[in-house]
């Protein structure tokens, strides 16, 4: 195992981070607090109770999950497009290291810094509304897999991507659909029931389902089941990340 | 002693069908100076990649230190160094931090004394905190040899290092080449600067079309080719060579205005003293006298155009 070298890339990566601290921790706080002023306490003053938690409360956990996921998938996204559109990808190429110790740095990278800005968005709900976490474990649980998952689907959309077009595809159109009619602001029985059978094909459903299970122990889905679909995409991930560095797919010619 | 890099009839295809390299056999010394000669699209860096990791190769085997540069990947990468040829840094990042970056991802412990010394060698050292955005291409070409140097490589690629580059600064890669070589390092450099090659290489090879058309010790390549040439001006024009100068297989130029005597240097006797003292025998009157070598430029230009 070539340590040295998961250091050298886990580390740049981070610098990276550093070095766009406004972007990357200041514009999730406040369009975190924007939703807490217009959601929480605008509209959800006006809404009753969903499942016995107070409306702010109940689009917490939909909040931080929607941050983990664009934080993840775009650092996971542009950590590994950037050296390919530099160039200095063959650096990487043509170091000693393994498949496994690239994706330790650079997955490892943008897992790390999504968990650091949900935790901040977490502390800023916190702000907000009274959040109360009833299983602690279960929670980090979801939470790292999560952002593993997400960064690792990231770091694939990075080495699919094309030019700067593709890569802001998926994060711009794919997943805000996905996180807005997969429950992080309501219950799915509030939908009429064509549409609960459809958002039950949404994985984000699952994520943000069980990730408020841990907080408040509410769940539109079963969080076992949950906890499933999140292990299921990150094999899934993996086994297409695997497949990408055994063929150099858009690494090598 | 067993060669340090060996390639063996290596090939590689493209998917649309172009090859870049048609069987390539290459073996190359520890510690020597390899130059490869060629023109643009020649294979050149397409050889080099492959050796490095960089490109999969289509069909033959590349051997580095005796392990195999796809199974043993680890062992044959911790020991080369890549010079690519074009200036490709990351935008954002300091001088040293991109330096030290590169000998952590070659799996070696942080040395930043080495690093120093290593920048302060390259004349590098006053821009150690300079984003790499803000170098200047000589710099930036140095910060790449800075770079791979900086997890102390065996073998140094250096792949065309003096394009774009000044005197100045392609006078210091030569001497930098040099103080690698007395230390033991094995330096393969491709260019089209023929004086390059001539000026630095041990052994040159000379690759054109994804073949390798042959490989030569430097002083025996210009030897085995390099004639001399003798170009005698002479007062009045000769309709056709005398008969009493017909032994020395001179031909006539420019009109019968001069006399031009191909020899070899490497011959024991090269007959210039015969040859001119024949021609004041002969009643011909000098005007000129010029000799000239054919250079490796001329050796180059011979072999890669009568390829084609």
């Amino acid at each position: 195992m070539n340590f040295e070298a998961i250091k050298a890339i886990y580390k740049f990566e981070m610098a990276r981070t550093r070095r766009t601290l406004l972007q990357s921790v200041v514009s999730p706080v406040v369009s975190t607090s924007l939703y807490f002023i217009v959601f929480g306490a605008a509209i959800g003053s006006r809404v009753q109770e969903v499942g016995g938690v107070p409306y702010g409360a109940f689009i917490a956990p939909g909040l931080i999950m929607l941050t983990l996921l664009n934080q993840c998938i775009g650092n996971g996204s542009f950590g590994i497009y950037f050296p390919k559109f530099t160039g200095t990808i063959y650096e990487i190429l043509s170091a000693p290291i393994s498949t496994v110790e690239i994706l330790i740095g650079y997955v490892g990278a943008a897992a790390t810094k999504g968990l650091i800005v949900g935790t901040i968005i977490l502390a800023t709900a916190s702000l907000f509304v009274d959040i109360s976490i009833a299983h602690p474990l279960m929670m980090v649980l979801f939470f790292v897999l999560t952002a593993v998952s997400f960064s690792l689907f990231g770091f694939m959309i990075g080495i699919w991507a094309k030019d700067f077009e593709q890569l802001n595809l998926i994060p711009m159109l794919v997943i805000p659909p996905l996180v807005f009619l997969g429950g992080s602001f309501y219950s799915i029985d509030m939908l009429p029931p064509f549409w609960q059978t459809v958002s039950h094909f949404n994985p984000v459903l699952y994520l943000v389902s069980g990730f408020r299970w841990s907080f408040f122990e509410i769940a539109d889905v079963n969080p076992i089941l949950s906890l499933a679909i999140v292990a299921g995409f990150l094999a899934a991930c993996l086994s297409i990340t695997a497949w990408i560095f055994r063929t150099g797919y858009k690494l090598k010619n | 002693m067993a060669p340090i890099v060996r390639i063996e009839n290596l090939t590689k295809s493209y998917a649309t069908g172009f090859q870049a390299l048609k069987g390539v056999s290459l073996d190359i010394e520890e510690g020597e100076i390899l130059a490869l000669l060629g023109p643009n699209g020649a294979g050149k860096t397409t050889m080099i990649s492959i050796v490095c990791g960089i490109v999969t190769p289509t069909s033959g085997r590349v051997t580095v230190a005796g392990h195999d540069v796809i199974r043993d990947f680890r062992k044959t990468r911790e020991i080369i160094g890549l010079v690519p040829q074009e200036l490709t840094l990351e935008a954002f990042e300091t001088v040293f931090n991109t330096v030290s970056f590169s000998r952590g991802l070659h799996g070696k412990r942080p040395d930043p004394a080495l690093i120093e010394k290593i920048l302060r060698d390259l004349s590098l050292w006053d821009k150690k905190d300079t984003m790499l955005r803000f170098l200047s291409g000589g710099m930036r070409r140095r910060v790449l040899i800075a770079k791979a140097l900086s997890y102390e490589p065996k073998i140094l690629f250096l792949d065309e290092p003096t394009a774009g580059v000044d005197v100045s600064l392609r006078k210091e890669m030569w001497q930098l080449v040099e103080r690698l070589r007395a230390t033991g390092v094995t330096v393969i450099l491709t260019t089209h600067y023929i004086e390059e090659a001539e000026e630095i290489a041990d052994r040159i090879g000379v690759i054109d079309k994804g073949e390798i058309l042959l490989v030569e010790d430097k002083a025996a390549l210009m030897r085995k080719l390099g004639r001399k040439r003798l170009t005698v001006e002479l007062a009045e024009p000769v309709e056709a060579v005398p008969a009493a100068l017909s032994h020395y297989n001179l031909s006539l130029g420019d009109d019968g205005h001069t006399l031009v005597y191909d020899y070899d240097t490497a011959g024991e006797r090269t007959g210039i003293t015969g040859l001119l003292a024949a021609l004041a025998a002969a009643g011909l009157r000098m005007k000129d006298v010029a000799t000239e070598q054919s250079s490796l430029e001329d050796i180059f230009v011979e072999l890669v155009g009568g390829a084609k």
